[in-house]
């Protein structure tokens, strides 16, 4: 336990030295601060303002205004108000597929590449085949038998399925450390196992750990989008891919004076995944001296 | 020649059969891609079957609430499906690979009496054509882009097409579509979006002429679009960073200090080295944009195989969603195959070493 706390403490030392060298880097700053902007705003915003019990004729499809910033909907609801009350289950999802997918791939990952050997070629290649198997197809399928109805399950169901271009990284980041002076020289003094993990090697990887994560949850929106736009996932309640679904349906598409409905739902998510990408490109950046120089 | 084969006579035992099929790299990988479309065909069939909830269950259910007896409904669920539910689960899924290896994959559900393989090969072509086609775009385009960025690398040029190529790979494919419908036919009126629905217009005949190739570029033009553009960021970024670490080889340094010309470097040493890493990301690429179609075929209702899964899971017809998710992992399969084999021939040391990691 107090190695893990140990190795926690370390990763956080890291973090703070991350952020000095981020705060240099602008695109990774605002990508850093949207999200955490996004997060805030889907977790506390329907605090302040809950949904609107009911809807307004008057304001059907408005424009933008003073009262309305992002226009209303087709039952006359502010476009922005639903927006942030609709963020919580696409953070939640997006959040929760990309720590268990990185759980999965660092523990599988790692595992392969300190078994080695057999287990390893043999553990790979099922991961080779893995990946090519078309995802989207194959979750939709089983998204319409297994029962999707809480944002556990479902991010279980796409971890499942997304984590072993991950585990695949890893392990080829774990070989190419267990090559370096200072875990040679921890293993040498024979400092066990799971001190090597947790003390040496952990730290070392979290910034590429952290990066890959934010890869899967970018992914993880994207497949959540598509589940919602196909009408798999029936959320109840509003979130950004019903909303969208919703707008469509009475159709938005063909009528410029509703655009806003639509737009400001895909507005969020674009936003969302924008804020994500920059974010990890600016860490992969800071982690990567030689990509700042060179690239 | 003749010696070899005195020294080493021809046994067909099976530790022999394994030796030289690993060996091999055509052999391997053909392997290999036998078994990956096996485990998919695997996973659907304890979906359709053995799960709880499954599809079977399900349709016998929905059969009984429409009125069906429940024996009659188990045997018209078991015929749809071309499976004997009174056999042992083994049995059943052995008699299910073989007719899928032989082609069967049983009867649709709610378009009554028409073969769902029938309905798979009449669709089928849209998608490869489509898919394919924007794939090679994608591929040369991407490829010219990123190796433009990297020689103008830090210009505005290479600024600028950064910028862009991250926005576009960072956004999902779907909201792209969307925007496209949105901006080319709502907002700007340019394509006239409700016209170009289905692969082809009512009327042309599929021929060897002029007309039936435009009016199916007409339809395609848009979804081709967004394919591409929802795909071609991450290969100009690849193919950015890849030519750069190129550019910084010692042998290019040599073939410029032998003064050879800029654009014989640019063919013979970078072009071709820095491509080669790009041959690995293929296969991600085209599982995902096989995986985008289901969406953006809908979409702009294009109809090919995509659409028809989309229209499969909406009226929950379990024969052509089992047989439709079978082609498509056999397609990616075998586009990746030949994506592979491209590969070896572009680089002889995979298909020595026999590495693709």
């Amino acid at each position: 336990m107090t190695q893990l706390l140990d190795s926690f403490i370390r990763g956080w030392r890291e973090t703070v030295k991350t952020f000095k060298l981020l705060s240099r880097n602008k695109m990774g700053m605002f990508g850093f601060l949207m999200t955490v902007t996004i997060v805030f705003l889907a977790v506390f915003g329907p605090m302040i303002w809950p949904p609107e019990p009911s809807a307004n004729v008057q304001d059907i499809n408005a424009g933008i205004s003073e009262k309305h910033w992002l226009g209303a909907d087709f039952s006359g609801q502010d476009n922005l108000r639903k927006v942030i009350n609709g963020g919580k289950d696409m953070v939640t999802v997006a959040f929760l597929t990309g720590l268990l997918a990185t759980l999965f791939g660092v523990v599988i990952g790692s595992f392969s590449a300190f078994a080695g050997g057999s287990v390893d070629s043999v553990l790979m290649e099922l991961v080779n085949i893995w990946l090519t198997i078309p995802k989207l197809p194959l979750l939709i399928v089983l998204a319409t038998v297994i029962k999707l109805g809480d944002p556990v399950t479902f991010s279980l169901l796409m971890a499942f399925l997304d984590w072993p271009s991950l585990s695949r990284q890893v392990r080829s980041q774990v070989l190419s450390l267990k090559k370096r002076d200072f875990i040679e020289a921890a293993t040498m003094l024979d400092l066990g196992t799971r001190n090597i993990i947790f003390d040496e090697l952990l730290p070392n990887m979290m910034s590429f750990v952290v990066i890959s994560m934010i890869g899967t949850m970018t992914f993880a929106i994207y497949q959540q989008v598509s589940l919602v736009f196909l009408g798999i996932v029936p959320y109840s309640g509003s979130n950004w891919g019903v909303m969208i679904t919703a707008a469509m349906n009475r159709g938005v598409l063909y009528n410029p004076q509703a655009m806003w409905s639509i737009l400001a739902p895909m507005g969020a998510i674009v936003l969302f995944q924008l804020a994500l990408v920059s974010f990890a490109r600016s860490l992969d950046e800071v982690f990567n001296p030689r990509l700042r120089t060179t690239v | 020649m003749a010696v070899t084969s005195q020294t080493q006579p021809q046994t067909f035992s099976l530790p022999a059969l394994v030796e030289r099929v690993t060996s091999n790299y055509l052999l391997r990988r053909l392997v290999k891609a036998l078994f990956t479309i096996w485990v998919v065909t695997t996973i659907t069939f304890f979906v359709i079957r053995a799960m709880p909830g499954n599809a079977i269950d399900i349709m016998i259910q929905d059969l009984t609430l429409a009125g069906v007896s429940p024996d009659d409904a188990r045997n018209q669920a078991a015929a749809l499906m071309n499976i004997n539910l009174n056999e042992p689960a083994y049995m059943q899924y052995l008699d299910y690979l073989g007719n899928i290896a032989r082609g069967d994959f049983g009867n649709s559900y709610k378009s009554r009496g028409l073969k769902v393989a029938d309905i798979i090969a009449q669709i089928l072509p849209w998608t490869v054509f489509s898919v394919g086609l924007s794939l090679m775009i994608t591929f040369t385009l991407g490829i010219l882009l990123g190796a433009i960025m990297a020689y103008m690398h830090d210009t505005w040029i290479d600024h600028l097409l950064s910028n862009v190529a991250a926005t576009l790979d960072a956004v999902s494919p779907a909201l792209i579509g969307l925007l496209a419908i949105l901006f080319f036919g709502v907002l700007w009126k340019i394509v006239p979006i409700p016209e170009m629905r289905g692969a082809m217009s009512p009327g042309i005949q599929p021929e060897f002429s002029l007309e039936f190739f435009a009016d199916i570029f007409n339809h395609v033009k848009v979804l081709l679009l967004v394919y591409v553009l929802s795909s071609i960021g991450s290969w100009m970024l690849l193919m950015k960073s890849s030519t750069i670490s190129t550019l910084g080889e010692d042998y290019v340094t040599v073939a410029r200090a032998r003064g050879l010309s800029d654009v014989r470097i640019l063919t013979a040493y970078v072009g071709r080295n820095a491509t080669l890493p790009l041959f690995t990301r293929l296969a991600i690429v085209i599982g995902l944009t096989m995986g985008g179609s289901v969406l953006l075929e809908t979409l702009f209702t294009y109809r090919g195989i995509g659409y028809q899964l989309a229209r499969a899971i909406s009226e929950r017809d379990y024969p052509i969603m089992q047989g439709i998710i079978i082609v498509i992992t056999a397609a990616v399969v075998f586009a990746n195959l030949i994506a592979d084999l491209l590969y070896g021939w572009l680089d002889p040391r995979i298909r020595i070493q026999g590495g693709g990691n």
